[in-house]
């Protein structure tokens, strides 16, 4: 069995009073690219947002490095070296690129460089001065996932990195994830886009209704495929 | 032949010098309140009593302690800013997530009690602050006292530290980043309670800075802040909520305006801001460096 990094159990969270998850549960090893799949309010933003703790209220077990999350603030949560990466990109309007960038405080040694962030893309480079916003989508996306990369966490949350950009960006981000996991990045990707998940992924875990259904290995794709149709609605 | 359009320069001069120290302190209070505002959400309705209690602290520490002015300077505003700090941490907290109303209710309520309370102790007449730096100098068209032109300078100074330190440093990318998104800036592990505690803890530091600076020119008075807190908001409204360098240029730039009125026609001088305020609002609702939301 290898290391395992992630290990949500039985995890409950609301917004107000509506209950969005129902006892999700599924592991992630120390290395692994892992992806949520599901249709749309099946709960994958939500699983996400409350590894990180920014959900109202949560409940049941997330435990990280073998340490318990549930019950600290998200400060603390990302100090212990989980990185964020949100689907609304989150860039900051009154910062710059470079500002942007340079935000995230290190919360472990061994992250990035600057420069190696900067090899990564080189666009940010180009435009470091510029306002974030002022970005073109794939570029404030990969300001996004650029940013976490600095601070030494392990363990990386993208929330659908792909949405709403051109194929040819849609392929720099999937190379760049590869590029990531080879760097020992752990990586939990929520996707809806399929195809792209398939391209990069260990495995899959299947969300619908606030729970976790199904776990599939990159392996077992092909075989797979008509059951996931189902389960995604395609 | 020292007037144009029949009006002797040394007045102009005079009240030009009066606007800008007047403006010196506008844009001292409308930045601790624009820091206060972006970052809290609170409209700092407390802010005129805690630049009166920078004024008493300083005037206190003479009396009783004979510590001097130079180093009230420094101690006044921590005194007030550790003040501040407690206010935020049993108080304001408690009511981000409501509506503005509250903020506005509890900052103005306190403002009464804790003028209340100086005027009950030390009367409504005020106390003189002997001038630090006595003497002055002739410029030739005018007598320009030493302290208000260190006043000047001063607040110059100051309001550009403040810009600096927001606009170009790394706490201030904290404090820019939080003022816009303080849920993420938290997940990427900052703690963001603990930034705004600092930020209301600066902001009133900065108020009571300024009341420091008023003492030796104004009566330490329980009142002294509340007629001034009442321009300071029409500066904010003028200059845009939550711009920096809106709230530097639009205060020194009324006070100016207004000291040019009490020469040009000195009936409408109490009233030329709030004239100024009223164009603004018709013409750029959201002030005039300010963003549109």
């Amino acid at each position: 069995m290898h290391d395992v990094l992630l290990a949500v159990e039985g995890l409950e969270a609301w917004y107000g009073e509506s209950h969005i998850l129902h006892g999700v549960g599924f592991e992630i090893g120390r290395g692994e690219l892992v992806t949520l799949l599901g249709r749309n309010g099946a709960g994958k933003t939500t699983t996400l947002r409350s590894i990180m703790g920014i959900v109202g209220r949560r409940k049941g077990s997330v435990r990280f490095d073998g340490k318990e999350t549930v019950g600290q603030p998200s400060n603390a949560i990302a100090r212990l070296g989980i990185a964020y990466c949100p689907e609304e990109r989150g860039i900051f309007s009154s910062l710059n690129v470079e500002e942007n960038l340079m935000l995230p405080p290190a919360v472990k040694p061994g992250g990035m460089g600057i420069d190696d962030i900067y090899g990564l893309f080189p666009n940010l480079k180009e435009r470091r001065r510029s306002q974030g916003t002022k970005l073109s989508g794939g570029e404030q996306q990969m300001l996004a996932i650029g940013r976490i990369l600095r601070t030494g966490a392990d363990l990386l949350l993208l929330d659908e990195p792909t949405e709403g950009l051109a194929p040819v960006i849609v392929q720099r981000i999937g190379e760049i994830i590869r590029q990531l996991k080879q760097r020992g990045f752990t990586i939990l990707l929520v996707e809806q886009n399929f195809h792209f998940a398939a391209t990069v992924a260990d495995r899959h875990y299947v969300m619908e209704d606030g729970r976790v259904v199904d776990m599939i290995a990159a392996a077992d794709v092909a075989q797979s495929i008509d059951k996931l149709q189902t389960y995604l609605g395609v | 032949m020292l007037d144009i359009f029949s009006i002797p320069l040394p007045a102009l001069f005079g009240q030009l010098l009066l606007g800008l120290i007047n403006g010196a302190f506008y844009a001292m209070l409308s930045l601790g309140l624009a820091v206060i505002f972006g970052m809290l959400n609170v409209i700092n309705f407390t802010h005129g009593a805690q630049y009166m209690l920078g004024a008493f602290a300083a005037w206190l520490l003479l009396t009783n302690l004979a510590i001097p002015f130079w180093a009230s300077l420094v101690l006044a505003p921590l005194i007030v800013g550790l003040f501040g700090v407690v206010i935020e941490r049993l108080m304001l907290k408690r009511i981000y997530h409501l509506d503005h109303l509250y903020g506005f209710l509890l900052t103005f309520g306190l403002a009464l009690v804790i003028e209340g309370l100086f005027q009950w102790k030390w009367g409504s007449s005020g106390a003189p602050y002997p001038a630090p730096i006595p003497g002055g100098y002739n410029l030739g068209f005018m007598f320009m006292p030493a302290y208000r032109g260190f006043v000047v300078v001063a607040a110059l100074v100051i309001c550009l530290a403040t810009w600096y330190g927001i606009e170009r440093t790394r706490l201030g990318a904290y404090l820019r980043a939080a003022t816009e998104n303080p849920t993420l800036v938290r997940a990427f592990g900052i703690n963001v309670p603990r930034l705004i505690t600092l930020t209301y803890g600066l902001g009133v530091a900065l108020a009571a800075l300024a009341g420091v600076l008023a003492a030796p020119i104004q009566q330490v008075s329980a009142l002294m802040g509340t007629n001034l807190v009442l321009v300071v908001f029409a500066v904010v409204v003028i200059g845009g909520m939550g711009s920096i360098m809106g709230s530097i240029v639009t205060g020194f730039g009324l006070g100016l305006i207004e000291g040019f009125t009490k020469v040009v026609y000195p009936p409408a001088s109490n009233t030329v801001i709030f004239v100024v305020m009223a164009i603004v609002l018709m013409v750029k609702p959201a002030g005039l460096f300010g963003q549109a939301k």
